[in-house]
């Protein structure tokens, strides 16, 4: 059955993108004058480089493209592969294609926009890195939002109080840490309540949902409110030689710590996944926690383990909020952040790398739309706000194809006795 | 294939019959949501000390300020009303197997539509008898629609409710908030309010009140809607499907159901009683819909529908219980100095120790009761 | 081998209790060193709770285990392992997401720093399947590769860990009658290599033909052990289900009538969708049993699924009572006069949590009398539940006790009862005899022939050859999703079908590829 729905999936996508590449080509490139250009920048100041492109032509650019993609996805079985790559490819060109019909008689900054999208994408990383721990050895994380809502408001609050008393890039050091353990401690809590109890894993969730919401609310109203004026936050670090590389340098080597962190971590999720003991042990858990229980793998402990980590990684999410971005804490803070990661985590199919890419592109959308009110488009600001939760569900709805979850997902571990 | 082995759960040894103790293991598991709720309140008293007040003359006030006075009884019961209906909603959905997360949105998506059917001069000089039962149900057709979007993605692709019906609650708050907010063009907004709200609905379509006391017609619907759930979901060829769908979706297809549609309907009637609560409390209530009317309320219904353990006349006790924490809550905060988001971690662990009752009854020494038709919802993400 | 040399394994007294069942009644028995020791028993007499305990993965309730002489307690696989004992689960214990290799070294890794040693893995596993001659392609993924060659990792993965007592549960289940006798050789290679081998199954024949020694359990106990020597078939099975079995169902000539099902060049995708029904062509007439043998696996499933409705065929053409409901949903083909027994009973067949009432009106819920429009008649499903469970012997404390409470057995019997209750025309019954006790077996299959008899058109589908040759007018066999021969109940034998079964048409070609297979393996090792 699954092919032919794959197939007539394609061929909705091709008429979509045949649809869209007329309304580019036929519609909207002529009504811009043939002589306005959205100049891309670079970098800043003058010296920078910079493209001058002609906004109508580039759209009936976009536009053939779309509308050869989409012949293509209609040409039939030969040529799926090439079509599905190219609507893909297509699917992507969105975000340029819009920046530069935004800009249209503007200038804007590519670097900039790069830049803003890897770090609104960092929170969105690390809750899909750590969704992948914690799923992959099967226990579904939808407890991701309020473990880096815990971590965001634990990790404030030690600042708050030692922020007076230490240096303060020793207290937002330890404040950091603090959100990490607060974040492994919520997830102990959905360990326990889903590996030991064996308690819905999704119910499970929810109730940590819940309960971060009202602890964190519950701590700000109480001790928080006197919030003290000079939010500070982690300090940027300029990583030396790397830095002044051209074009790369400054969107990803002169950024704050937990930026850092998330690209080492997707690289050490990556690696302990697919290459280490620990990792093999781990996607068999998930996937067929009998068998490995027959050669003698500790089921349960290496789930506990995997959930207590993803929660670690949670509260350094968390900890973006509010130590290294914001600088304070406000309830609700993560604004569903964490429900987003899991889309990303889904978006790459269990992979490091390639909820990365999810985030990225969450990221982007984010990025996409500040930049929207920078240059002035009369779009409301709910309505961009709006744009990664439709691309969220977009995502679910299987616009990259089907995402295989692990296949013990969902299901406590039951040791016969 | 993954293995289902059914659960053999650690038992404490078997008392003899006839003894005190066989009779307590006939009674207690019914017993397991009072417990959680003990439990829950206790670790609350521990966290009050931990702040530094007395448990005591907290819960006193808790008490006091919401069953306390007959007035204190009758804003409990309106403060109920919503949860009764929007946890007859989430137990809806999880009797045909869905995790609506998206009460939330749904009640917006429905006090959208009711208000607007409220205060449109389209509908003004409507007698009340008209005007009441066609705002409340726009508001059930609001919340229908919300609600369906995430079924029919669901039936259609496999996507997982649970991260559709949440995505769908944050795009309901925030149109809710541009439709309420925008000045240009000008849709919901009341120009004349000093903060943003929609104008008052006309006099004709608010509830009835009920004997003189701030009781509104809408705690009516709730018992209404609480028999009509029940009989649907136990009495009806309707119902029978949604179960089957929720307990053995395999067998829901092998028996000739139609598993698909099963689902929208599901999704559509779940998130219309959450429509119609939302509705209730903007027809009964205020009057008017703001950006952040309901915070928080269709979270809470889920707690309230996992509470009532998705039994539809369950819902009026634990509803109650719901409206009862938060309506002392106010009076506990004046005599105790506590904040009132206590409430909310009290009613967090209420619903943890619901959900993992395994724990209330390893605390108790509880025995298993056999299992329900409890559906699963964690079945992966996708299919 | 001399008297002095120390049993590899010995139970004595082992007792096992779940809640109602006494799975394994102090049974006690001996494994020699280097033999091959058949454990013989009906589905459910204790074979594999016994060894599961000796695996670590249940604790008996009383007794003793010894290896090679010496006292042990066994509390989990590892310690298993650690005293060479392997076992190779009737389930697959493979993780059909990794590697052959992966599979067979998870849990005994070999690292080099921190990460993984999988050429050094690789190596030892070519190594092991050189010295008995177990072709395994390490590289390949464990979800495509053919069930006989993810046996044969499974057993390399026993012996990965050194295992010196191997336990095969229920090895030939999913094999063909070739495949098997392959098997055989590796086992017999193995024990002359100084393994021992405890060889769990139910067919009588297998155990005759490889077996040292033999031992049968029933309802728990072991009732004896005996040599093939000393015993036949027959003594074997009196001891397996303590009376004379009859292994004919009694049964007239048929009477075949009118065409019932016709299906013609049907084509079928499997849920990875690929084609797993390739152009079956068939037809069944009223009051004849038409019976499709063959290995599990074959398409059986996906054939079933389509002629019910349960999946959408990609080409051909169904036909009932000269209708054509190809690709019609379920309900459709139910009320055009189909039941349909399916094969995994918990699955598909019954709401586990609803009581035995609700159950037996699974399919007919919405009709009158059970439903006047959208609202249910609770008396008149009571009082149909009551009948019901009267007519078919139901075993039940209560028409209100949940289905999950009932044993195997009675769950299929419920199932048989709903289905069989009705006025239809055709019978579609898939394992329908699938783990469940003699009593019931015999029940049902008296329920099929009676069915037949009064004018059903029954196609049944069952990997157990005895029932589809006790049960059959005609026998069809299915393999790789064609049927591949048809022939008369009568004219068919045992062996004749086994062959086809293997596909024997396609030996040579068969041949071909393992030989590619071997020449493959054989250059990486070189």
């Amino acid at each position: 059955m699954w092919p032919t729905v794959r197939l007539q999936r394609l061929h909705v996508y091709a008429l979509l993108f045949l649809v869209a590449g007329m309304w580019l080509t036929v519609g909207v490139s002529a009504r811009f004058p043939a002589e306005e250009t959205t100049t891309l920048t670079f970098g800043i100041g003058r010296t920078a480089p910079k493209v001058a492109l002609p906004v109508g032509r580039t759209l009936l650019a976009v536009g053939v493209y779309y509308v050869v993609s989409g012949l293509l996805g209609l040409a039939g079985r030969r040529f799926v592969r090439p079509a599905t790559w190219a609507m893909i490819f297509g699917g992507l060109l969105i975000f340029p294609t819009v920046l530069v019909a935004a800009a249209a008689g503007k200038q804007t900054n590519v670097l900039t926009m790069l830049n803003e999208s890897l770090r609104l994408g960092t929170p969105i990383a690390l809750g899909a890195i750590a969704g992948i721990w914690c799923e992959r050895s099967g226990v579904i994380n939808i407890a991701i939002e309020g473990m880096m809502l815990a971590g965001a408001c634990f990790g404030f609050t030690t600042f708050f109080f030692l922020g007076e008393r230490l240096p303060a890039n020793q207290a937002l050091f330890i404040s950091v840490l603090v959100a990490v353990i607060t974040g492994g401690l919520m997830a102990l809590l959905h360990g326990v309540l889903s590996i030991t109890f064996r308690t819905d894993q999704i119910v499970s969730g929810t109730v940590i949902n819940i309960l971060a919401i009202g602890v964190t609310s519950f701590v700000r109203r109480e001790y928080l409110l006197s919030t003290r004026a000079g939010r500070v936050t982690l300090p940027s670090i300029e990583i030396p030689l790397l830095s002044d590389l051209p074009v790369v340098g400054p969107v990803l080597f002169n950024n704050k710590p937990i930026f850092y962190s998330m690209f080492l971590l997707v690289i050490v999720t990556h690696v302990v996944l697919f290459y280490t003991r620990w990792g093999l042990r781990t996607r068999a858990v998930g996937e067929h926690p009998r068998a490995a229980d027959t050669v003698g793998i500790d089921v349960i402990r290496v789930r506990y383990i995997n959930v207590f980590i993803s929660g670690l990684i949670a509260g350094l999410g968390g900890a973006w909020f509010s130590l290294e971005t914001v600088g304070g804490f406000d309830d609700l803070m993560t604004n569903g952040k964490g429900f987003i990661a899991l889309a990303a985590m889904i978006f790459g199919k269990w992979t490091p790398l390639g909820g990365l890419g999810g985030a990225m592109l969450f990221g982007f959308s984010e990025a996409l739309g500040t930049r929207f009110q920078i240059l002035g488009i009369p779009l409301p600001s709910q309505f961009l706000q709006i744009v990664p939760y439709v691309v969220t569900m977009v995502v679910l709805a299987g616009l990259v194809g089907r995402a295989i979850p692990p296949a013990a997902i969902g299901q406590p571990y039951e040791k016969q006795s | 294939m993954a293995d289902r082995v059914v659960a053999e759960t650690p038992q404490p040894a078997k008392p003899p019959p006839g003894s005190l103790l066989a009779a307590w293991d006939r009674v207690a598991p019914a017993t397991v949501p009072f417990f959680a709720v003990f439990t829950a309140l206790l670790i609350g008293a521990g966290i009050i000390r931990f702040a530094g007040a007395s448990p005591l003359v907290a819960y006193r006030a808790l008490w006091e300020g919401s069953f306390g006075t007959p007035a204190a009884l009758a804003n409990t019961l309106v403060k109920s009303t919503p949860y009764i209906i929007a946890g007859l909603a989430v137990a809806l959905g999880f009797k045909a197997g869905l995790f609506n997360i998206g009460a939330e949105g749904q009640l917006y998506a429905g006090g959208v539509l009711a208000v607007l059917v409220g205060f449109h001069p389209a509908f003004a000089g409507l007698p009340p008898l008209l005007h009441v039962p066609l705002a409340v149900l726009a508001g059930a057709l609001g919340g229908m629609i919300w609600g369906a979007i995430p079924g029919i993605l669901k039936a259609r692709t496999g996507a997982h409710e649970v991260i559709n019906t949440i995505m769908m609650n944050f795009i309901a708050i925030r149109l809710t908030d541009w439709l309420i907010k925008s000045k240009d063009p000008l849709i919901l907004l009341d120009p004349s309010a000093s903060t943003p709200r929609t104008p008052y609905i006309a006099p004709s379509a608010a509830l009835p009140r009920l004997l003189d006391t701030p009781l509104h017609a809408g705690l009516v619907l709730a018992l209404v809607l609480v028999l009509g759930v029940r009989w649907l979901l136990y009495r009806t060829t309707v119902g029978f499907e949604l179960r089957t769908v929720g307990a053995n979706p395999n067998a829901a297809r092998y028996a000739g159901m139609n598993v698909s549609r099963t689902i929208v309907l599901a999704m559509a009637l779940s998130g219309a009683l959450a429509g119609m609560a939302g509705a209730g409390e903007v027809l009964g209530g205020q009057g008017y819909l703001s950006p952040d009317f309901f915070a928080g309320i269709g979270f809470d219904s889920i707690a309230v529908a996992l509470l009532a353990r998705s039994s539809p006349v369950g819902m009026i006790p634990a509803g109650i219980l719901w409206g009862a924490l938060l309506n002392g809550a106010g009076l506990m905060q004046i005599r105790a100095d506590l904040s009132i988001d206590l409430i909310k971690i009290v009613q967090a662990l209420i619903i943890m120790f619901v959900a993992a009752d395994q724990i209330v009854r390893w605390l108790y020494r509880i025995r298993v009761a056999p299992p329900t038709e409890e559906a699963v919802f964690s079945r992966g993400w996708g299919r | 081998m001399s008297a002095h040399v120390p049993p590899a394994l010995e139970v004595r007294g082992i007792t096992k209790r779940f809640p109602g069942v006494l799975a394994n009644d102090h049974v006690s028995f001996t494994l020699r060193q280097g033999e091959i020791h058949a454990l013989l028993g009906e589905n459910g007499a204790g074979k594999t709770t016994l060894m599961n305990i000796i695996y670590g993965l249940y604790r008996p309730d009383e007794g003793d285990i010894y290896v090679r002489g010496r006292r042990v307690e066994i509390h989990s696989p590892n310690d298993a392992i650690r005293l060479g004992i392997g076992m190779v689960h009737q389930h697959f214990m493979l993780v059909p997401t990794l590697t052959v290799t992966e599979n067979i070294v998870l849990g005994h890794e070999v690292t080099r720093g921190p990460l993984l040693d999988r050429r050094h893995a690789r190596e030892r596993i070519q190594e092991l399947s050189r010295q008995y001659g177990l072709l395994v392609d390490p590289d390949a993924y464990v979800q495509d590769i053919s069930v006989g060659h993810q046996q044969r990792v499974e057993i390399v993965k026993a012996l990965y860990r050194q295992a010196d007592i191997l336990i095969l549960d229920e090895p030939t289940s999913v094999l063909t009658p070739q495949e098997a006798e392959d098997l055989f050789a590796v086992m017999r290679s193995l024990t002359a290599q100084g393994k021992s081998i405890i060889f769990i199954t139910h067919k009588l024949k297998e155990v005759l033909a490889v077996a040292d020694r033999i031992s049968v359990l029933r309802a728990g106990r072991l009732v004896g052990t005996t040599t093939p020597a000393e015993t036949d078939e027959a003594t074997l099975a009196a001891m397996m289900v303590g009376r004379e079995v009859v292994l004919r169902v009694e049964k007239a000539p048929a009477q075949p009538g009118e065409e019932v099902l016709r299906v013609e060049g049907l084509r079928v995708l499997d849920d990875r969708g690929l084609p797993a029904v390739n152009g079956v062509s068939l037809t069944v007439r009223a009051g004849e049993v038409l019976g499709i043998a063959g290995v599990q696996g074959n398409g059986q499933t996906e054939l079933v699924e389509a002629l019910t409705g349960l999946r959408r065929p990609e080409s051909g053409r169904i036909l009932i009572n000269g209708r054509d409901v190809t690709g019609r949903p379920p309900r459709l083909i139910t009320e055009a006069g189909t039941a349909h027994v399916p094969e995994d009973r918990q699955r598909d067949g019954m709401v586990a949590a609803y009581t035995v009432a609700d159950n037996l009106v699974l399919n007919t819920y919405y009709k009158p009398p059970f439903a006047r429009g959208l609202v249910r008649d609770e008396a008149q499903v009571a009082q149909f539940g009551r009948r019901l469970v009267r007519e078919f012997d139901i075993r039940t404390p209560s028409i209100y006790a949940q289905a999950r409470t009932l044993s195997g057995g009675n769950q299929q019997k419920m199932i048989v009862a709903r289905e069989f209750s009705r006025p239809i025309s055709l019978l579609i019954a898939s394992q329908p005899t699938r783990g469940i006790d003699v009593g019931a077996i015999e029940f049902i299959h008296q329920h099929i022939v009676r069915l037949r008899d009064q004018g059903v058109a029954v196609l049944l589908v069952s990997a157990e050859l005895d029932e589809v040759m006790a049960l059959s007018d005609r026998i069809a066999v299915m393999y790789r999703g064609e049927l591949i021969a048809e022939m008369p109940a009568e004219e068919a034998t045992r062996e004749q079908l086994g062959l086809l079964m293997a596909g024997v048409q396609r030996e040579e070609e068969l041949v071909h590829k393992m030989g590619v297979t071997s020449a493959h393996a054989e250059g990486e090792n070189g």
